[in-house]
């Protein structure tokens, strides 16, 4: 079977593309636009920007990594295609976060949930931030863009039994529930989208915006790490890169030289403020890196008789909204739930314990299933969520997790719980250090009811990491302008997931598209005014 | 429960020993041979954790299980080795605590090094860090549970076992 992989004539097609890390000589790129990340953000923005005739130079972390290497093997997908080998961590390691670190960002190893903005979010963030032109109705058309683009779609695949027990627990419940809308062309239900898409199914930035912004004249210089934003006077002039390892040290010595007339950064919302932060850039407010969210995430663990196989087939297929639906934006935490694929080293590393208790359970590891529950952070006093901050020039989170968020956390487990016995498991667990497998919801709900809610006794994750460059109207409270642009540098934009006021309570990429897509366009109408 | 001031003379105690930790230790820290991260103590150190942690998951027949912990070493190496310089020098000052007997012993309970101990004491010190009420010894023991957890089902020989088949073959 050959695979349509745009990249095998990047050379015939006289594609600019430069590994960092391998450099023998320094290197100096001019351009319109320097373009810092390749993720969501900004894969859109480079292709709209290209497009609209403006010259771009793409700068990413990670290495350009293509569909021939990606193998469905988590040990060698996760330390070339994420953050820390998949193990990135908040400051006091309460949280681990799974963030992609190659050409594509997140959209390389996501799991391919597509949702739009909620529109009570759109409505929060309009009338607690000012933001105008948010509206449901005002973005609508983006998401249509985006949503063609990417081929998202309802997926009329019957759901993986991982999901599917989400689906019939909610049914016998009486929960609300629905199907998740994907970003797929082709998709053969392999199940393995974390590891790279081996088919180019996966309609990530990989496979779309970045070849057509190549294809549009753009530079992709992967495997640099841009360390500093240099200014003269209150405008940027020029970011400097060096090539780097898989574990982020220098690889060669070499640095790159970017110079242009306007710098978007789209790093994500760890390595956004990061660099702001990094740079020394104005900050009168101290906003920069305040007020990032996480979508923190807890887990339950089911066995049930016949085999779920969560290996098997899409991951995410099915959710619901019911305990955020059910529940005032500001009142006690909602969460959202959904089925994530089950492998060998993310199962193991999240199931608690150790020796013959954890064996015991992977030893059931065909006929586990999953539940996790994404707690929506941001929209209550006591939920401000973290702190970026440097250490050795390096960004770290500090997301200590207060007891609004873990109160939502001890409901979570109990609705995961019921979901889960409704659909017919055997026993259910939390994942949680405290925790042993319980026969009977109710056997469940008096242990959950007893379990100590603190840090580094949950197994809490994160693949979301948003805020902490806010957009806003009130510099005292946010860091970029509702256009994107940096409150006091006039040639900076943000334009990725961190410009959000609170997190979403959905899976961000869609709503990454289809805002950065109104940013760029608006920012190249502007620099070809 | 402890009083809030025995907690803090409890975490001073343990940050001064962390920092002295990191005085010493370093200095003959060269990674070994076939190793990027790992030094020859630390490889011993690993070995003695890894049938605990994996207890019941690898294999019975001796060579066979030879060559498993060695594996599993092996990858708890290169893991780390992708780690950011800033959660090696942690990870690091881990295996400092776990090497240096004033350290060793009131933050351990372990009297011996992990090599000459028992897998039960080895497995009574992993209890005492997971539940710990100090969160630097939870976070300890997450470390080497988790990191020794991926080393081995990352590696196709585990999968028998638990029953998965492997990734699909594309045809």
């Amino acid at each position: 079977m050959t695979i349509a992989d745009p990249f095998r004539e990047a050379g015939a097609r006289g594609w600019k593309v430069v590994d960092a890390a391998t450099l023998t000589a320094d290197r100096d790129i001019e351009c319109d636009v320097v373009v810092i990340g390749s993720g969501a953000g900004g894969g859109v923005t480079a292709e709209i920007l290209a497009q609209a005739g403006l010259k771009v130079a793409i700068v990413e972390e990670g290495p350009l990594a293509v569909s021939g290497e990606f193998k469905m093997r988590e040990r060698e997908a996760y330390p070339r295609l994420y953050q820390e080998s998949a193990g990135r961590q908040t400051l006091d390691k309460e949280i681990t976060i799974l963030q992609g670190r190659c050409v594509g960002g997140g959209t390389t190893v996501n799991w391919t949930s597509s949702f739009r903005t909620p529109g009570r979010v759109l409505a929060h963030w309009s009338q607690a931030y000012g933001l105008a032109g948010m509206t449901e109705k005002d973005l609508a058309p983006w998401f249509a863009r985006i949503e063609e683009r990417l081929s998202i779609s309802a997926w009329n695949v019957p759901p993986n039994e991982n999901n599917d027990v989400l689906r019939r627990g909610c049914m016998k419940l009486g929960l609300s529930h629905g199907a998740i809308r994907r970003n797929v062309k082709g998709c053969a239900n392999l199940g393995y989208c974390g590891m790279g898409c081996p088919l180019n199914a996966k309609q990530s930035m990989l496979v779309t915006t970045i070849p057509a912004a190549l294809e549009h004249g753009a530079t992709l210089v992967h495997r640099a790490r841009v360390q500093r934003l240099v200014t003269d006077g209150d405008r940027l002039v020029a970011c400097e890169a060096h090539g780097v390892e898989r574990n982020g040290a220098p690889a060669t010595g070499r640095r790159v030289r970017l110079r242009a007339r306007h710098f978007v950064l789209s790093a994500g919302a760890i390595g956004s403020p990061g660099l702001i932060l990094a740079s020394n850039l104005p900050d009168p407010h101290g906003t920069t890196g305040k007020r990032t969210f996480l979508h923190p995430t807890v887990v339950s663990g089911a066995v049930f008789e016949h085999k779920i196989e969560g290996y098997n087939g899409a991951p995410q297929t099915i959710y619901s909204d019911h305990f955020q639906d059910a529940v005032a934006l500001d009142g006690p935490i909602g969460f959202k739930l959904e089925a994530p694929p089950i492998h060998p080293i993310l199962g193991g590393i999240t199931l608690p314990g150790f020796g013959a208790d954890h064996t015991r359970w992977m030893t059931r590891f065909p006929h586990l299933q999953v539940l996790i529950a994404l707690l929506r952070d941001g929209f209550h006093a006591d939920s401000p969520g973290g702190q970026v901050v440097l250490r050795s020039d390096w960004p770290v989170l500090d997301y200590p997790i207060g007891d609004y968020v873990w109160e939502g956390a001890r409901r979570a487990y109990l609705a995961m719980a019921e979901i889960q016995f409704a659909a017919g498991a055997q026993s259910v667990m939390p994942l949680h250090e405290g925790a042993q497998p319980a026969t009977s919801w109710r056997e469940a709900r008096a242990a959950v009811e007893g379990l100590p809610m603190k840090s580094l006794h949950a197994r809490v994750v994160s693949a979301h990491v948003m805020g902490g460059c806010a957009m806003g109207r009130d510099p005292r409270t946010s860091v970029v302008d509702e256009s994107g642009r940096h409150h006091h540098l006039a040639n900076l934009s943000v334009h990725d997931a961190s410009v959000f006021p609170t997190s979403l309570g959905a899976n961000p990429q869609l709503t990454i598209y289809a805002l950065c897509a109104r940013l760029a366009t608006g920012l190249a109408a502007t620099l070809k005014a | 429960m402890p009083t809030r001031r025995q907690f803090i003379q409890v975490g001073l105690a343990g940050a001064a020993l962390l920092a002295t930790a990191r005085l010493i230790d370093r200095s003959e820290a060269a990674p070994a041979p076939n190793h990027r991260f790992l030094d020859a103590t630390g490889i011993v150190t690993i070995a003695a954790l890894v049938p605990v942690v994996l207890d019941g998951a690898l294999p019975e027949e001796p060579e066979a299980r030879a060559r498993a912990i060695r594996e599993v070493v092996e990858a708890f190496d290169r893991a780390v080795s992708g780690l950011s310089a800033g959660v090696q020098r942690e990870v690091d000052q881990l295996f400092s605590v776990l090497r240096i007997a004033p350290m060793r012993i009131p933050l351990t309970g372990l009297w011996a090094p992990l090599e000459e101990s028992t897998p039960e004491e080895i497995a009574a010190f992993l209890r005492r860090w997971r539940t710990s009420r100090f969160e630097i010894q939870r976070a300890g023991y997450q470390a080497l549970s988790q990191l020794t957890q991926a080393a081995w089902y990352g590696n196709s020989d585990s999968w028998t076992a638990i029953g998965y088949p492997g990734p699909p073959r594309l045809s």
